[in-house]
């Protein structure tokens, strides 16, 4: 009878734990999502339905007019849309993250596979610039870069985007060679392979998850990047997609529905890769923290 | 023999561009910038006159600069543990075989995966407070709660300033300290646990003395990482807050960045970056070494 008794409060206690287990859990998601929440809702809201008075509300029909106005913007108000800036984004954060990433697997290699006197020390030299605050670089990055006649374009931007993804791509690839057995690269060497050949047929082949990890971080942080951005960039029609967004936003003359819907075209890039292939950028982020 | 010779030149070629950029656009620039920041360069037309260190006496006799250092150090001492307490919480309950972990942790997450623009735009627009009339935002939500007590002026009240975007800030970043965590507590041995169990302790005993410890050094880099991140707080500011009324939500990045690229006063903006640089080094000096250290001894 005790027995009995007991058994059931146990399962009574357990299901009452499971409950606010997932109860918190629910309402931590609940507060995640709000911001999205809140963008989509008033990206999705007519300009004389959005207030802020209403913004929890829910729009009355579906309008997408927000973001073909955000995207194409408004000839009358003379605001131009984010259209152009999304490609300049797109334009910047593809071939850096490719570059960056090649750069990376070639450094990681060396490091990783051919060390010498003192690659440690200079491994290290590497990493120091993955904590610097770029502040402490800006002034001479942006004389350099007139200089090479690189300041204000895109290209400029993938420059100094690769320039400051060394260390993260090279922290990245040396990890993942790291674990691979010495016993294969003295085989190939023994067979007479050179550096070269052993990079090209052994280790590139099983490179491909180091890569996805890699372009997806860099991807994603060029993509997201504002210092840069604004720094590197003064014009208008070569300014990334976030540098154009924060200008939008300190506008005026832009509605608030439109600003939203723009935020979330700002967004759309890099969430989506998230949602695909989320494990990948996870990977990443446990990279960067300096554990292999 | 001639063979590793080769090798060796060639690995030392492979290595020399990224070295080559390192050393010029790390260090050579920082020097450039800790130079710069000794000289009288405060207009468009370079003047690299020495004045020793008058720029730094300068900026710390600016009311604006104090009340930066001021919001930085706030802002960092708040952020750092919020995001690691809810980042431990929602890595503890999603440790206890929920369903759907996998939908909550991708829910936990996606913030990292956004610009901080987009996190500043979005929360500009929660966090309006509204006027005495209607309440706006979070503003409305709380009153709708029944939580109408809570409600203030947010970002636009110069008392809360920078608190204001440390709501922000930990929206974004916490699920990172959550996935730090999350791997740690799947590394603890099951059989740890239970050999606590048998030793009669509780659950919450068990992560009190068993997982806790274990935890410790995952604790000391996400922190790190953290802070390294609260000290270099640019962009959010800008898109959510701007430098804020009476200069409550400014920051040192905001105002270097304004110094420099707006005043052209670029002695007085190396400074105030030399600064930051300092303090980011302050915290994350020590750590390099101690892992280093460790990492020679293992």
């Amino acid at each position: 009878m005790t027995a009995a008794v007991r058994t059931r409060s146990t399962i009574g206690s357990i299901s009452v734990t499971r409950v606010l287990i997932y109860g918190a859990l629910i309402v931590a998601a609940v507060f995640y999502l709000l911001p999205v929440y809140v963008l989509l809702v008033t990206g999705l809201k007519s300009f004389q339905e959005v207030s802020l008075a209403r913004m929890w509300e829910l729009p009355r029909g579906l309008g997408l007019e927000s973001f073909v106005r955000a995207w194409a913007g408004d000839e009358a108000k003379g605001f131009t849309g984010l259209a152009g800036n999304f490609a300049n984004s797109l334009l910047m954060a593809v071939p850096a993250a490719l570059i960056s990433a090649m750069l990376g697997s070639l450094n990681g290699y060396v490091f990783a596979k051919w060390r010498f006197p003192g690659s440690n020390a200079l491994f290290t030299a590497f990493l120091i610039g993955l904590f610097i605050p770029y502040q402490s670089v800006l002034i001479p990055l942006v004389v350099t870069l007139q200089k090479m006649h690189l300041y204000g374009s895109i290209p400029g931007l993938i420059f100094v985007h690769v320039v400051y993804g060394i260390p993260i791509t090279t922290l990245i690839f040396r990890n993942y060679y790291a674990t691979v057995p010495g016993e294969l690269i003295e085989a190939a060497k023994i067979d007479g392979a050179s550096l070269l050949g052993i990079y090209r047929w052994i280790l590139f082949p099983i490179s491909v998850p180091a890569f996805v990890v890699t372009l997806i971080w860099q991807f994603t942080s060029i993509w997201n990047d504002f210092l840069f951005g604004v720094i590197v960039t003064s014009r208008p029609n070569v300014q990334p997609i976030t540098v154009a967004l924060n200008n939008l936003a300190g506008s005026f003359v832009v509605e608030w529905n439109v600003q939203m819907a723009g935020a979330l075209i700002a967004a759309l890039p890099t969430l989506l890769l998230y949602i695909l292939l989320g494990r990948y950028f996870v990977r990443g982020l446990m990279a960067g923290s300096l554990k292999g | 023999m001639r063979r590793p010779t080769r090798d060796r030149l060639v690995s030392l070629a492979l290595l020399a561009p990224s070295v080559i950029v390192i050393a010029v656009f790390v260090y050579g620039f920082i020097a450039f910038s800790g130079y710069a920041s000794l000289t009288r360069w405060d207009s468009l037309m370079p003047d690299f006159t020495f004045v020793g260190l008058r720029n730094y006496e300068r900026l710390f006799a600016i009311p604006r600069f104090q009340i930066d250092l001021g919001n930085i150090v706030t802002f960092t001492g708040l952020f750092i543990p919020i995001c690691l307490i809810v980042g431990f919480l929602l890595a503890v309950l999603l440790d206890q075989r929920v369903r759907g972990e996998n939908l909550f942790r991708s829910i936990f997450l996606f913030p990292m995966a956004i610009s901080a623009v987009v996190t500043g735009v979005a929360w500009r627009w929660m966090l309006d407070p509204g006027t005495a009339g209607g309440a706006h935002g979070v503003n409305a939500l709380l009153d709708g709660a029944g939580l109408g007590f809570l409600k203030n002026g947010w970002y636009t009240d110069p008392a809360i300033g920078i608190k204001a975007v440390v709501i922000a800030a930990g929206w974004q970043m916490s699920g990172y300290a959550m996935a730090m965590y999350l791997a740690g507590l799947r590394s603890v041995p099951q059989e740890l646990r239970e050999a606590a169990r048998i030793d009669g302790a509780g659950e919450l005993g068990v992560y009190r003395h068993v997982v806790l410890p274990l935890l410790r050094p995952i604790t000391l880099s996400a922190a790190i990482i953290l802070g390294q991140i609260a000290l270099n707080l640019f962009a959010l500011v800008v898109s959510m807050t701007g430098p804020g009324p009476g200069f409550s939500t400014d920051v040192p990045a905001l105002f270097m960045f304004e110094t420099t690229f707006r005043a052209s006063n670029f002695a007085q903006g190396a400074a105030i970056a030399m600064l930051m640089l300092v303090l980011v080094a302050l915290l994350v000096v020590p750590y390099l070494i101690h892992t280093f250290r460790h990492e020679v001894r293992a």
